[in-house]
């Protein structure tokens, strides 16, 4: 599987962890981007380019912002509240990290061959036929899907900006 | 060497994400965090798709096919943030305790 690739998956891992257990809700977005850009580069490693492009251009770039838009448009709490809900909320998450280790170590006794060799990148049919040529309907559908999506963020602003 | 055999190192990685991201989502009242939960178990199965891909040589396949993922996962985070910002109005808070307008 080679070293470079255990340690990415690894640091995908860790930053995954981080994202879940960091107190402030910005370095949740900011942890979440920063798994989106491990994830890149291994879609790169694993011969898919294109996916890792859009992975990296809409997973780690727009959909941190529209969090970090929603974090800023909510009132932070006061200090006090903060205080007591950071309590309460490592109360609830503290074990995860403990989890983690268990599960890790139970799937690691299942003779996991972490040495095997990969084979080289296959070279099939170019990813544009295949969604232009096989997926014609699927590329339909999320054309539809956009569509709806653009109009429910539509409706769902214009309602906000109503009460604002 | 057997697909599944060089499948099963990466699952080990990609079940550990999930479990983060799994965790997240039962443990949290926190609606922004709750997406960020959701987000992670995407990361997860988008990462599976690839590593698939790769082993059954139609990586081309496995593209399409994620970016499909990536597409519609913007989609829901976006309604989604829609949908939380409009309860944020509504109740003044971000827990998913104090929303208790639609029990029932």
């Amino acid at each position: 599987m080679g070293l470079t690739n255990i340690l990415i998956l690894t640091a995908m891992v860790a930053l995954a962890l981080f994202t879940v257990m960091t107190r402030s809700l910005l370095r949740a977005a900011i942890g979440l981007a920063l798994t989106s850009a491990v994830l890149t580069v291994m879609m790169f490693r694993l011969g898919a380019p294109l996916a890792g492009v859009f992975e990296l251009s809409v997973c780690a770039g727009l959909i941190p912002v529209i969090f970090i838009t929603v974090i800023s448009m909510t009132k932070p709490m006061k200090k006090e509240e903060a205080k007591e809900f950071a309590i309460e909320r490592w109360s609830r998450f503290w074990i995860l990290p403990i989890i983690v280790v268990i599960a890790a170590i139970l799937l690691f006794t299942a003779h996991i061959k972490f040495d095997a060799k990969l084979p080289p990148v296959h070279a099939e049919s170019d990813v544009r036929d295949m969604m232009w040529g096989a997926r014609q309907l699927d590329m339909l559908g999320q054309v539809m899907v956009l569509m709806a999506g653009a109009y429910g963020i539509l409706v769902l602003f214009k309602e906000m900006k109503k009460r604002w | 060497m057997v697909a599944i055999e060089l499948l099963l190192p990466f699952s080990f990685f990609i079940a550990l994400i999930f479990i983060i991201g799994l965790y997240c989502v039962v443990a949290t009242f926190d609606l922004i965090r709750l997406i960020i939960g959701l987000e992670l178990l995407i990361k997860a199965v988008t990462l599976l798709i690839i590593v698939v891909g790769y082993l059954s040589k139609h990586p081309s396949l496995a593209q399409s096919m994620v970016i499909t993922l990536i597409v519609i996962e913007v989609v829901v985070m976006s309604i989604a943030a829609g949908v939380v910002l409009n309860i944020y109005l509504y109740n003044k808070s971000l827990d998913a305790r104090n929303i208790r307008n639609l029990k029932g």
